[in-house]
């Protein structure tokens, strides 16, 4: 055809257009003149209108006024026009095109036509674009084709084929006898085709499946002649005869062997021989080796070949050529769950492509590294990541920084180990690392009292020299709120320790408090700190003081609300500050199960425990071991009356909890208490307590508490524990708020058996939290009303 | 396979080809970020890049990245290895060719790919085969074309 002059004429307009709107210009001409010519009865030179059409849609101008200028082409019994016009129609018209159901009937004719090159058309233009319906209605004339045509045609009505089984699944039954047989023809095309169909219809039945085992012997002995036999010029790829059929027939050997002894068995020998004699020097002898080690690593093969298989694997990773140490690396992750051993021997060489410019590879280079990390060489694996950390990409970091506190976390050799990974990954990427890591590292730090003088040092130098990393930041402050006077004493064990006045620590937190580097949430870190710190110094209270009442007239809201509450804690509770702001208990770790910052709503909406009473989060809660039933731990919170919305968490601290469920309501039953004895009376908190005899053993005591104090109190729990012949049933309470001044009431009730009539004790916990801060207070009650004990 | 782009140093598109149904805006929207990825990467990188769930195998040649968007279980070397194939054949077809050809002969370029590909899948294994099925068709065309005509229209 000779080159289309007004085609070429138009592209070169277009080209020389200087300016977008002057393009526009230019298209708006031609498409103006197309639309007219379209329009006119046929002058031959309709097919190049077409490709002028077709060429300005490439550009991402609207064509769709071509459509039909398609449909009419496609019938036109001109073969230009209709080559022209087919490809139009893969183009313009897609299977959402209403259009596209017009050209059915002329792919049907052309399908019959005696010309291969029309028949090619069609059957290019229905694997290409072909919908559902089309598909249905053509499916027996593709059979048909598949069975009696010369080659050239066979190998496309296979591939049309593919396309109908992926449109219309039930479709495969019709083509599967005559896959069968297309294997045996000699065409390269045809073969193929055929096994690339065989695939298709394997993966989506596995009935088809079962049936196409037979085919195995068949299939090895085309591969064997494709890997024995000597130079094909036809097919020859850099020595390799017809790689593309030879890696579509490893992929369906895969698919057959799988969870199959007989046909992996089968298919063992071929294997290796492949591995073993498939030059490698080029990408084309690594793309058949590269299927190979997947066929062989997915069936049911013997472990030598297996070895085999991971050895060349390994040979990947020394490649020089960057793409092929991707593919070792992506097919290494597959396996090394169930390989691990096979893997760990090439842990140098990734470790290695962890320094690679290239991001893909440093990505594949660090999960596989996360997944090789083992108790064993973790202190070397650690050093490797903690420096990929200090320079991987920005996108990595975040994902390297939980691989690393997951590692830690695992496989820690000691704490002070972990201690310090953790704060050399804060130092580094502090910004990047996700939000529980500081709940996580400062429940760390508590743990491990041993250490409390080492890590607030460390902390406090790291401190001094960088305030800008958040977390670090936060956990820096909550430490030397905490152990401050660890810090002020001037001695350690571990690390060389600073010589620091009180004004020295006071300082550097009212850097982090009027850092404009700091969140909000660091600032109250710094705040609550800060007044921890006047319990555990002794000259600059009044320093602490006036920081306190400078905040109190802060914007923050948050900041300010604290501020207020330290006020007041100095000015009108000043003799329970020291009790206050005691050192924390160590706060116990919790399983994986727990549900973090929920609201109280949702609680309430889980039918198995209603009405969760509320902790303040901060507390341990294994009860006396009186009590036989272990309470589930809970998540902590950082700091006093932290931003963190409080948890449930089931504190049916029962024996036989689930008994509990089965009889609670919400309410309490209305009992009138007949004679009452307050129990508790402090920092205007009351709780009175009256019983009742149910039976001979059987008891029960109502609990009711008050506040009369100014401010609301919330999270109010009771936890109660006996003798241990003596069993309790609490029942859930009426609520976990004591709003001020004695507005409402709490009470719970509490079930008592007393089969043993043993001397009748109780001792009571009380938790709530008042101003934002926590309290916990016991009483042991020794005597109950109405006993006559 | 589901798509193959082709497009200049420039984020201009000279051919694309697609094996799965999408709205015209869906494919220019994919068009367009996976022409920025692309470009995006430096010379010496891997030809291989997850984008959304799919595998991109792209290889530059010349002035013109030629681009494929694989499914998972697709072999990533051997898709390489027919780009490369594609190219041998617009090379044998155009005699030497450049980008320009692939502009003014757009039509050519498809009709090569549709002989060498269907349905996403490779048809022809064999370079000689397809070259000469593309000869026949083109004198079914009834006007015998040479193709170094395609370099009086350079500009």
């Amino acid at each position: 055809m000779s080159p289309s002059v007004p085609l070429q004429e138009m592209i070169r307009a277009i080209r020389s257009a200087r300016t977008q709107c002057e393009e526009r210009g230019v298209i708006q001409r031609e498409c103006a003149a197309i639309r007219a010519q379209f329009r006119q009865a046929d002058n031959g030179g309709r097919s190049h209108n077409l490709a002028k059409l077709l060429y300005v849609h490439m550009l991402g101008y609207p064509a769709h006024f071509g459509q039909m200028e398609c449909v009419r082409m496609i019938a036109s019994p001109r073969y230009s026009e209709k080559r022209v016009g087919y490809l139009g129609a893969m183009m313009l018209l897609d299977e959402k095109q209403d259009a596209s159901l017009l050209i059915t009937n002329s792919i049907k004719n052309d399908l019959s036509n005696s010309n291969q090159y029309i028949q090619s058309l069609a059957l290019c233009t229905l694997a290409c674009m072909g919908s559902a319906e089309m598909c249905r209605d053509l499916a027996p004339e593709i059979d048909r084709l598949l069975r009696a045509s010369n080659s050239y045609i066979k190998k496309k009505a296979a591939l049309c084929a593919v396309h109908i089984v992926r449109k219309v699944h039930d479709l495969g039954e019709l083509f599967t006898k005559a896959a069968r047989s297309l294997l045996t023809e000699k065409n390269h095309g045809v073969v193929h085709g055929a096994v690339v169909l065989i695939t298709e219809l394997c993966e989506r039945n596995s009935e088809t499946l079962e049936r196409f085992r037979k085919t195995v012997p068949d299939l090895v002995q085309i591969m064997k002649g494709l890997v024995i036999s000597g130079y094909s010029p036809d097919h020859d790829v850099a020595g390799i005869s017809d790689p593309f059929l030879q890696v579509r027939i490893l992929r369906l050997l895969r698919i057959l062997g799988r969870n199959n002894e007989g046909a992996s068995d089968a298919m063992n020998d071929l294997l290796a021989q492949v591995a073993t004699n498939t030059d490698s020097t080029k990408t084309v002898g690594n793309a058949v080796l590269y299927e190979t080690v997947l066929t062989v690593l997915d069936i049911k093969s013997e472990s030598g070949l297996r070895v085999l298989a991971v050895n060349i694997l390994g040979r990947f990773l020394l490649n020089n050529d960057r793409n092929i140490r991707y593919i070792a690396m992506t097919s290494l992750q597959k396996i090394v769950g169930t390989d691990h051993n096979a893997v760990q021997r090439h842990r140098g060489t990734i470790v290695d492509c962890l320094k690679d410019q290239d991001a893909s590879v440093k990505r594949r280079a660090l999960d596989l590294s996360l997944a090789l990390v083992s108790a064993s060489n973790i202190r070397s694996m650690m050093k490797e990541l903690l420096s990929f950390l200090s320079s991987c990409p920005p996108e990595l970091r975040s994902q390297t920084a939980s691989g690393i506190f997951n590692a830690a976390e695992r496989y820690a050799p000691s704490q002070r180990w972990h201690i310090d990974t953790i704060l050399h990954v804060l130092t580094t990427a502090g910004g990047d690392v996700r939000d529980e890591t500081v709940p996580n590292l400062i429940q760390l730090i508590t743990n491990t009292s041993e250490l409390h003088c080492y890590t607030v040092h460390k902390l406090y130098r790291a401190l001094l020299s960088d305030i800008s990393q958040q977390p670090l930041v936060q956990v820096a402050c909550w430490c030397i709120g905490e152990y401050g006077d660890l810090l002020l004493r001037g001695e350690c064990q571990e690390t060389e320790p600073v010589q620091v006045t009180e004004d020295d620590v006071l300082d550097v937190l009212e850097t982090v408090l009027q850092s404009h580097m700091s969140f909000p949430s660091t600032r109250g870190f710094a705040l609550t700190a800060t007044m921890k710190l006047s319990t555990r110094i002794t000259e600059n209270v009044d320093r602490i003081r006036s920081i306190v009442s400078i905040y109190g007239s802060c914007i923050d809201v948050e900041l300010q609300q604290r501020a207020v509450e330290y006020n007041a804690l100095f000015k009108k509770y000043d003799h329970m500050r020291a009790a206050v702001l005691e050192r924390m208990p160590v706060i116990e770790k919790n399983s994986q199960g727990h549900i973090n910052g929920e609201t109280i709503k949702e609680s309430q909406t889980v039918k198995v425990k209603p009405g969760e009473p509320q902790q303040p989060a901060n507390q341990v809660c294994d009860l006396l071991d009186l009590l036989g039933g272990s309470e589930q731990p809970l998540q902590p919170s950082p700091a006093l009356g932290s931003t963190a919305p409080p948890m449930p968490v089931s504190t049916a601290n029962t024996v036989g909890g689930d008994l509990l469920d089965l009889l609670g309501g919400l309410e309490p039953t209305p009992i009138t208490p007949v004679a009452t004895v307050t129990v508790y009376e402090k920092d205007g908190v009351t709780v009175t307590l009256s019983c009742e005899k149910q039976s001979d053993s059987g008891l029960t005591v109502t609990l009711t508490a008050s506040n009369s104090t100014e401010s609301d109190i919330r999270g109010f729990t009771l936890q109660a524990a006996v003798p241990k012949s003596v069993q309790l049933h609490m029942k859930a309470p009426s609520g976990d708020s004591l709003p001020a001044r004695g507005a409402a009431k709490v009470t719970q009730m509490v079930v008592l058996n007393n089969p043993n009539k043993v001397n009748l004790k109780m001792r009571l916990r009380i938790s709530y939290t008042s101003q934002g801060s926590a309290v916990q207070d016991t009483v042991q009650i020794d005597s109950f009303p109405g006993l006559g004990q | 396979m589901q798509f193959m782009l082709l497009f200049s140093r420039q984020g201009k598109l000279r051919l694309q080809k697609w094996y799965v149904p999408l709205s015209d805006k869906e494919k220019k929207k994919i068009t367009r970020e996976l022409v920025q990825t692309v470009l995006a990467r430096k010379p010496k990188m891997c030809s291989f890049l997850e984008w959304r769930d799919l595998k991109i195998v792209y290889k530059r040649y010349a002035s013109l990245y030629f681009c494929c968007a694989i499914e998972d279980q697709d072999n990533e070397l051997i898709t390489l290895e027919i780009i490369h194939r594609y190219v041998e054949l617009l090379d044998k077809y155009f005699g030497s060719v450049c980008e320009l050809d692939i502009i003014f002969n757009f039509e050519k370029a498809y009709f090569i790919l549709d002989e060498f590909l269907l349905g996403g899948e490779a048809q022809e294994t064999s370079k000689k085969n397809v070259l000469k099925a593309i000869e026949q068709a083109d004198l079914l065309q009834e006007v015998r074309y040479t193709p170094n005509h395609s370099h009086v229209w350079q500009i």
